[in-house]
């Protein structure tokens, strides 16, 4: 018996589209499978992951709120992936972001520096900044892989534990709350320093919208500017690229630096709009989760707006199923992955159709 | 359909392989319709047709690499269903493919060995090699790494591989595509022995001249089915291109008389080291082409086509901006874009992936070499519209035949992709134009298309450079034809003036007295 793949004549659109919501599906069935296997209903388990959530307001409040950093961190991913490079570090240049930005919010508190400008500028500053630095810190991959062909794979991971422990070692030491009661936390920011509501009373920080924003000028810029073709063009067609007259290397280090402002924006604004402070970690591994919501969403900005909620959902619904059923957390992060995989299995399917060849031929 | 002509002891004789009625469909396209085909022990039997005409599916068939929907294919009168090419073998076909399959950093004995069952020792393959050049009279060092060979020796390894199996019947898949025409009159030669000991040899090829002299019957295929089984030696090589086309091919025709005008491209001891350890480093290149003019660059792949290509193109940039001038100006530091704003146009060999990105649109593909118009992009952003517009003229212009209104560029057909590629560059007017292989792997009605094309361009005062291993291109196309060889380029000499003979000699680097030729 052979099993071969063979490439399908043509691609449908509808399949492009139906694809990651059979991925789904299979993932939801084989997450079904792990619950059974930890002895507990599986129904039971997507109403509280997948159906609950959705039913009050204050859930879903919380749903666009954790969509948020999910949505422009795999925003900007998108331009990596689709020129066929490998950004795996949003995590790290979230972290920086959020902790350059937060440093900031640091250095002006309790009005240091407002006497002359006053504090209008300060968010704003916040925001530049930590895109700024998450820019900068993504950008030491890509020039690795300009300068001396280091796998951007491997540098963009190793940074992110640098990132963390740089966090972890400001706010236990430098950044520390001096009357925190020894807590490894920084001052609380002031409200001049935090993100505005958009709406009094909700949870929804100025963020949210900053996500939308970011992800319709992205869907515009990569469908109709010349850079878009250019991205798409390099991933599609690498030699054909050259032949264009586009350079790789530029391309790198920008695709890098906007996946990296974008995520270092994304952490500014979770640290600022969600957070309020700085501490050990600030992200249950969103830089990760974007790389599932980046390909779920097929790597086109819209498509990455729903993905994004389809995965904040699976946030809200582990933190209730470890409350209401005692579901370990990581069976999110397992569920995650396991999308992942459905994912990228089904993008292979809607390319090649499986041909399996017994013994005997037609 | 006309009628086989089989001797008479061949009428008598069992054939070594029939093939009665098969067909191979893939979904709904059928490559191979209802074909019936008789090979005969000591026969060198021609299997014609252009690209796209179902040939290699046919010998795929026949070697076990793929199944016949339909139809049976009879060995020594015995129905064989092959698995694969294993089972081909044991039985007694052998196949010399068009693309070799060797290892460039191992040794000639080392790529046999890998061929042969694992019981074999490598210590005796040696001198396995050697007694099979002898016997067939052609020259094979067991010792030499495959990379530092030519393309024809390459294919002796490929040929010795088949042999070391005692085949009864060999396959050759268009095998002077890469060699030499002194080296193509050595394959023939082992051909020609080949045949004498019995065997039968099935030999794919559109090269009609070449099918004329050794092939002793052909069977043409057009459009999956067998139009016609011949003897080529009685047909005339226009007589044989109208059954493989199924009309009457168009002669290029050129201005009656040309007039040059000033120069326009330029080159000045143009070196550009290789880009990785198998590539060709170019060495003091030069030419000079005048407006009006076709230069003609014929060699064997991998002399440094690609490469010369690359540096005209400004794929790679030379050092010494000098080096290449098109109308004067020095570009030989510039990109891509920066040339194509100085009115030049370039087209690649390869038209999936290179000229053209295969999953991009058509319009989408005009952006690809024309992005630095106006009107192409405003401000940034591209105008997909006027793409679209272009690729409307394009497609009417130069007749690509397509399925739906803006296809993706992988769905067009070779020779229509090619028109598209051509016509992308010519349809901008440019006053340079460089073309490598402008008809490789293009049907006899696409390539005249084309060749008229670029022949229209220089009679509007264009200066083009072709690059191209099809001889008989250069010598219809071509005002003057150098040769590049190991990266260096020969004067080139007026086309009306030298002979296949002298180009030959050149083309193997023996002609130019060069210390290095093997």
């Amino acid at each position: 018996m052979r099993i071969d793949l063979e490439p399908r004549a043509g691609r449908s659109r509808i399949a492009e589209w139906v694809a990651p919501v059979g991925a789904l599906i299979a993932a939801m069935l084989i997450g079904g499978l792990l619950v059974a296997a930890l002895g507990k209903s599986p129904v039971q388990a997507f109403f509280v992951y997948f159906v609950d959530p959705l039913t009050e307001a204050w859930s879903l409040q919380e749903l666009a709120v954790k969509a948020t950093p999910l949505v422009m961190i795999a925003v900007g991913l998108s331009f990596c992936f689709r020129a066929n490079l490998w950004n795996i570090g949003a995590e790290g240049q979230f972290i920086i972001g959020g902790a350059m930005g937060g440093w900031i919010a640091l250095l002006t508190h309790d009005g240091v520096g407002q006497s002359v400008l006053g504090s209008w500028w300060i968010v704003p500053a916040m925001l530049a900044f930590g895109a700024f630095c998450g820019l900068l810190y993504a950008l030491i991959p890509a020039l690795l892989r300009v300068w001396l062909g280091v796998s951007e794979i491997l540098t963009s991971l190793m940074l992110v534990y640098i990132a963390q422990l740089f966090l972890d070692y400001m706010v236990r030491g430098p950044w520390r709350d001096p009357k925190g009661f020894n807590f490894p936390v920084t001052v609380n920011f002031d409200p001049v320093a935090t993100l505005p509501m958009l709406a009094p009373g909700g949870r929804l920080h100025a963020g949210v919208a900053l996500a939308l924003i970011v992800a319709l000028a992205a869907a515009l810029v990569m469908a109709r500017s010349l850079f878009g073709y250019e991205v798409r063009l390099v991933g599609s067609a690498p030699r054909a690229a050259r032949f264009a007259g586009f350079s790789e290397s530029k391309l790198t280090l920008a695709v890098f630096a906007i996946s990296g402002a974008l995520a270092g924006l994304a952490g500014i604004c979770e640290v600022a709009g969600q957070i309020g402070q700085l501490q050990p970690s600030i992200s249950p591994g969103y830089g990760f989760t974007a790389i599932i919501v980046a390909f779920l969403g097929r790597l086109s900005p819209i498509g990455i707006l729903v993905a994004g909620l389809v995965l904040a959902l699976t946030y809200i619904g582990g933190e209730s199923a470890q409350v209401t059923m005692k579901l370990p957390f990581y069976l999110t992060g397992a569920f995650q992955g396991l999308l992942l995989m459905c994912v990228l299995a089904a993008d292979v399917f809607t390319r090649y159709r499986l041909v399996i060849q017994t013994g005997r031929r037609a | 359909m006309i009628e086989a002509p089989v001797s008479k002891d061949q009428a008598a004789a069992e054939p070594l392989v029939r093939i009665r009625g098969v067909t191979k469909r893939f979904g709904s396209f059928t490559a191979n319709d209802n074909i019936d085909l008789d090979l005969f022990a000591g026969e060198n039997h021609a299997l014609l047709g252009e690209n796209g005409a179902g040939k290699s599916t046919l010998v795929k068939m026949i070697y076990g690499l793929i199944a016949p929907t339909e139809g049976t294919i009879l060995w020594r009168g015995a129905a064989v269903a092959l698995k694969n090419p294993e089972e081909a073998r044991a039985l007694g076909i052998g196949m010399v493919f068009q693309h070799f399959s060797l290892f460039d950093n191992l040794t000639v004995a080392e790529n046999v060995a890998l061929s042969l069952p694992r019981t074999e020792s490598l210590k005796t393959v040696p001198d396995r090699i050697s007694d099979i050049a002898s016997r067939y009279g052609f020259a094979l060092e067991p010792d030499r790494p495959v990379w530092t060979l030519s393309a024809g020796q390459r294919q002796r390894i490929e040929i010795v591989r088949c042999l070391l199996q005692d085949p009864h019947l060999l396959i050759l898949d268009e095998p002077t595509s890469v060699l030499t025409p002194q080296e193509a009159e050595a394959l023939f030669g082992v051909l020609d022995r080949l045949r004498g000991e019995g065997r039968a040899l099935l030999y794919i090829s559109h090269k009609l001249d070449e099918v004329k002299r050794i092939c002793d019957r052909a069977t043409v295929l057009r459009h999956g089915k067998v139009v016609a089984t011949c003897n080529p030696r009685e047909e005339s090589a226009r007589s044989l291109a109208a059954l493989m086309v199924g009309s009457q091919v168009k002669d290029v025709k050129a201005a009656a008389d040309r007039t040059y005008g000033g120069e326009r491209i330029r080159v000045d001891g143009l070196n550009l080291p290789a880009g990785d350890m198998h590539g060709v480093s170019l060495q003091s290149i030069s030419m000079s082409v005048r407006g009006g003019e076709v230069l003609g660059v014929a060699g064997i792949a991998g002399n440094g086509q690609s490469e010369l290509f690359a540096a005209l193109s400004g794929e790679a940039a030379a050092r010494d901006a000098n080096a290449i001038r098109f109308d004067g100006g020095a570009v030989g530091a510039d990109g891509v874009t920066q040339r194509r704003r100085r009115n030049a146009a370039f087209v690649p060999e390869e038209r999936n992936g290179h000229a053209a990105a295969p999953d991009f649109s058509l319009s989408e593909n005009v952006v690809l070499s024309r992005h630095a118009e106006s009107g192409v992009t405003r401000s940034g952003f591209v105008d997909y519209g006027r793409a679209q517009n272009l690729a409307g003229s394009i497609i009417s212009s130069y007749d690509v035949r397509k399925a739906g209104p803006d296809p993706a560029a992988r769905t067009l057909s070779g020779g229509n992709l090619q028109k598209f590629v051509v016509g992308r560059e010519i349809l901008r007017e440019p006053g340079v134009l460089i073309i490598d292989q402008p008809t490789w792997g293009v049907d006899a009605a696409a390539a005249a298309a084309i060749r008229q094309a670029i022949l229209d361009l220089a009679a509007r005062g264009a200066a083009v450079v072709v690059i191209s291993q099809d001889l008989d291109e250069l010598f219809e196309i071509s005002d003057r034809i150098a040769v590049i060889h190991m990266g260096r380029l020969s004067e080139a000499k007026p086309a009306g003036a030298v002979t296949r003979e002298e180009i030959g000699l050149l083309m193997a680097g023996t002609a130019s007295g060069d210390a290095r030729a093997h």
